[in-house]
Formats: C-alpha cells, structure tokens, sequence
C-alpha cells in the first residue's frame, strides 16, 4: 500500500496552519496536500494534535492562522451553511464512535440521512441503511442498541454512518485505538474496502505503525507541532531521523 | 488566566474570580439570546419536540401527582387548627385555593422538575457532549443546538405549566379529602367555595410564571450539559449543576414575579 497517486489538484490542501491552546502551541505552521483517492496517515505521539488537524478540517475548530482547502473550499472562510453543505460531503469516524445511545443501529445510519434529505421514503431508507450495514459486515445488527456491540463493531457502525451519506472525504480518528490485534486487521481491510468501493480520499489519525502501514499510501509524520517527514512508509522510516527511528522502535517493540 | 484545577482556583485573586464569573454570566446570556435566535427559524424538529414533551410531561406525571396531592393534604391538614381557633374553618377551600393556583403548585412543580427533568437534560447532553455525539451531529451537518437544546427548553416550557395546572387540581383534591373527612362537605361546594375567590389574575399569573419555570429548568439543564467538560466527572457536574442553578434561579424569578404580580393586584 506504498504507492503514490497522482491527481492535478489536491483534494485537500493545507497551508501554513497554527491552532495554539492558551499558552500551548499545538500546531505549528503545517503544510499537507492529499490527493484523489490517496489514504493520508497522520502519525504521532498523543497529545501532538493529529486529532486536532481533522477537527479543523471538519471545522469544529478554528485555526489561529493559516488556511484549509477542501473539495475546493476554503474551510476557514466558510458561513455556517457553507460549511454543512461541505460536511455533507465528508465523513468523520470518531475515535470513540460517538454513537447515539439512544438510538438503535439502525436508528444510527438513518439519522444523518434522514436529519439532511426530506421526503426520502421508508424503502429508500432502510435500502441505504441495509446497503452500508452490508458494506461494513454488520447485516444482523440493525436493531441492536450500541451498548449491545464490541469496540470493533462500535468502530464499524460509526464507519458505515458517515457511508450512508456517500462521502467523498473521509477523516478517520484512530481508526484502531483500543482494539485487539485481530479486530485492528478488520478495520483495517474496512478502511481499504471504502478506499475502494466508495473511491474515497482519506486522512487516518494513528500512532499505530501496523494500520500506517497497511492502509496508507502516504504518511506525514507529526513531531513537536510540525510535519518533519511526508512520504511511503519506506520514506518515512528510512533510518536518516533519529526522532522517527525512535518512534518505530517503541511501536514495534509494543 | 488559567484556570485548570482546584488547586490553581485556590489561588485566583478577587478581581479573576469576579472576570470568571462575568465570563460565565456572558456566556449563559450568549447561549439564551442563540435559543431565540435559532427557535424561530427552519428546520423545526416536531418529532423530537413531541418526543420531549412526553418524557417532560407524561414522565413526570407519577411524581407530580404524589407531590401534588400530598400537598394539598399536608397544607389543608396544618392550616386546619389556626382557622379553628378563629372558628373559620369554612375559608379552608378559599384559603387552600390560594395558596394552592398562587404558589404552591407553580413553585413545588418547578422545583421537582428543576430536580427530575433539569438532572435528567444536564446528565443527557454533559454525556453526549464528553462522548462526542455532539460533535458527530456537527459533522453530519445537523445543527446540535436546535435538536437539542431547542426541543428540550420549548418541551419544558411547554409542559411544565400543563404540569402545574394538573399539580393545582391533583392538590384541591388533596385537600378536598382532608376537608370531607372533616366536615363532609361535597366535590361540588367544595370546589364552589375554593374557586369562590380566585380570580383571573389569580390563574393568569400563575400560568405565567410556570412558562417562566418551565423555560428556566430546560435551558439550564441544556446549557450545563452542553457546557459539560471532558470526563465522567463533567457529566456529574452537570447534572448537579442543573439541579442547583435551576432550583436558585426558579427561587429568585418567584421574588422578582410575586412582587411584579402584587404590584399588578393593587395598582
């Protein structure tokens, strides 16, 4: 999963980007360029502010400075409708799945479906919400509440939630934190099934070196605020930085 | 100024904690004047409102119900001996009436849903918001405030006055009890005699004031939840928080309300 791909224009582009909290500088002037249909990987330590990246692109956060170029628009810029009707557009699977617990399964799927496109009939609902159950390999979970489910199938649900909208950008949280091995290989081959079924472009948040490797085709190195290293894997951990090194020795010892 | 922990606020001077407060006052009148804001305008989630209605309204109706009529009974029970020694026991409808529509109802049902319904948003939304289901509904493009916090407060500002009127009747039977175990008085001259002396006012200021209450408990509840911070603490926080501020605000609006109505009565 080490190969480039090449497109004229960036899906996502970001220049210059700064977020600081209080006195505290989490991101210090990124640069990043994802292109159609590539898995972008994020690495870094915790706390280094990969999850803060992906909520500014959703635009949950404002940045101090710089700018965010997705789909075209700028994210910074945006009014409060623009913004939604870009967020149509993206899918965002949270790290602890951000289930609605008072909502079933199925309740889940539909509800984004249901909240942005009116008037869709009864059949076209449950043929989208059984479509993305079928996607993820969850068919007999529909009328399961989320407390019912494992941390695997939690992640998986929450994956097929943001597919019911078809998006074109998906930005996923530590895809595989706090899962099994096993249940971390799953969602793994998952992230690649939607690359290609739903020819999506994707940005992953991980500090698992085992889901970098296997899902992405670039990786950006995240250290101390700043992108030190974007590349293959290969790229990346080529052995020139001793920070890097460092990093794949502990999370291959682990 | 940074504020993290307790250790840290046991060193804030007098001045931050007066600038921490001003901040929190600010923000709780930003979050209000966005409920009118975003209340009046499309999309306007029914199905949710409805469904709020009946956990504010219909599940609360047991607890109204005791506390109600155990009012009524307890109140009509105490007055009893004083009217006695005035030999005036047949003002006992009249007098319960009063105090039963004027302040009891209104106040005991705005404080037990301060306690029940006011705990039960604050918990609600503090687990969402740590959980991030608030931010997943951002993301998915649906607007949190309006489904949630605009459906919650309209709920209870809806159904806590429908509250309060059952809670009223529910006390006059109370009390019609006490009194026919007395003096055998029947249904009929028994609410002839209570509603003898109540007057449009009467009714009219205690339906207003319960929309007050009613509205103070969701968007208390709602803003504490919504405010929650990161943590299983924050969401404890929260439901507490709801429950205190609630029942202090509902405490200082009956101040502010009485003397506005009295003034009302005698001008």
């Amino acid at each position: 999963m080490q190969n480039q791909i090449h497109s004229d224009l960036p899906m996502i582009s970001i220049r210059g980007l700064c977020i600081s909290f209080g006195s505290l500088q989490v991101l210090n002037g990124i640069d990043l360029d994802v292109w159609k249909g590539e898995n972008m990987i994020v690495l870094g330590r915790s706390g280094s502010g990969k999850s803060v990246l992906i909520k500014l692109l959703a635009g949950l956060l404002k940045p101090d400075s710089g700018s965010m170029e997705m789909l075209g628009k700028k994210v910074e810029t945006l009014d409060s409708k623009s913004l939604d009707a870009l967020r149509l557009r993206l899918g965002f699977s949270f790290q602890s799945s951000a289930l609605y617990d008072s909502m079933d399964v199925g309740g889940n799927l539909e509800f984004p479906l249901t909240m942005n496109i009116k008037n869709l009939s009864r059949k076209e609902i449950d043929l989208a919400v059984d479509e993305v159950l079928e996607a993820v390999g969850l068919q007999d979970k529909k009328h399961q509440m989320p407390a019912e489910l494992s941390g695997g199938q939690r992640k998986r649900v929450g994956v097929a939630r943001t597919l019911i909208m078809k998006p074109e950008i998906m930005l996923y949280d530590e895809p595989t934190g706090g899962l099994d091995p096993i249940t971390s290989n799953e969602i793994n081959e998952l992230i690649l099934e939607v690359q290609e079924r739903y020819k999506t472009t994707s940005i992953i948040i991980t500090h698992d070196l085992t889901c970098a490797r296997n899902t992405g085709n670039r990786i950006a190195m995240l250290l101390d605020g700043k992108f030190v290293r974007i590349g293959t894997f290969d790229e990346v951990f080529d052995g020139s930085d001793e920070r890097i090194n460092g990093f794949y020795a502990y999370n291959f010892i682990q | 100024m940074s504020v993290g922990g307790s250790g840290q606020k046991g060193s804030l001077s007098l001045a931050d904690r007066f600038g921490e407060l001003g901040a929190g006052v600010y923000d709780a009148w930003m979050f209000v004047l966005r409920f009118f804001r975003e209340a009046f305008v499309p999309p306007w989630h029914f199905k949710e409102l409805l469904r709020q209605c009946y956990m504010v309204g219909y599940m609360s109706l047991p607890l109204i119900s005791l506390t109600g009529f155990v009012t009524g009974i307890v109140f009509t029970k105490q007055s009893r001996p004083s009217l006695e020694s005035f030999g005036a026991t047949s003002w006992l409808p009249s007098l319960i009436a009063i105090a039963v529509i004027r302040a009891l109802a209104p106040l005991v049902t705005a404080l037990i849903c301060a306690g029940k319904v006011g705990s039960n948003i604050g918990a609600e939304l503090g687990s969402m918001k740590v959980s991030e289901q608030i931010e997943a509904m951002e993301v998915s493009a649906i607007n949190p405030f309006k489904y949630l916090v605009v459906t919650r407060t309209l709920a209870c500002t809806l159904m806590i006055p429908v509250l309060v009127m059952y809670s009223a009747f529910v006390g006059l039977i109370g009390s019609y009890f006490n009194v026919h175990a007395n003096e055998a008085t029947s249904l009929i001259s028994y609410f002839q005699d209570a509603f003898s002396t109540i007057t449009f006012l009467d009714l009219w200021s205690s339906a207003a004031k319960s929309f007050v209450y009613g509205f103070t408990v969701g968007i208390v509840g709602c803003y504490k939840g919504f405010r929650a911070s990161k943590g299983t603490q924050g969401v404890g926080l929260a439901a507490n928080s709801a429950v205190v501020t609630g029942m202090f605000l509902v405490f200082m609006e009956e101040i502010v309300l009485v003397q506005m109505i009295n003034w009302i009565r005698f001008y």
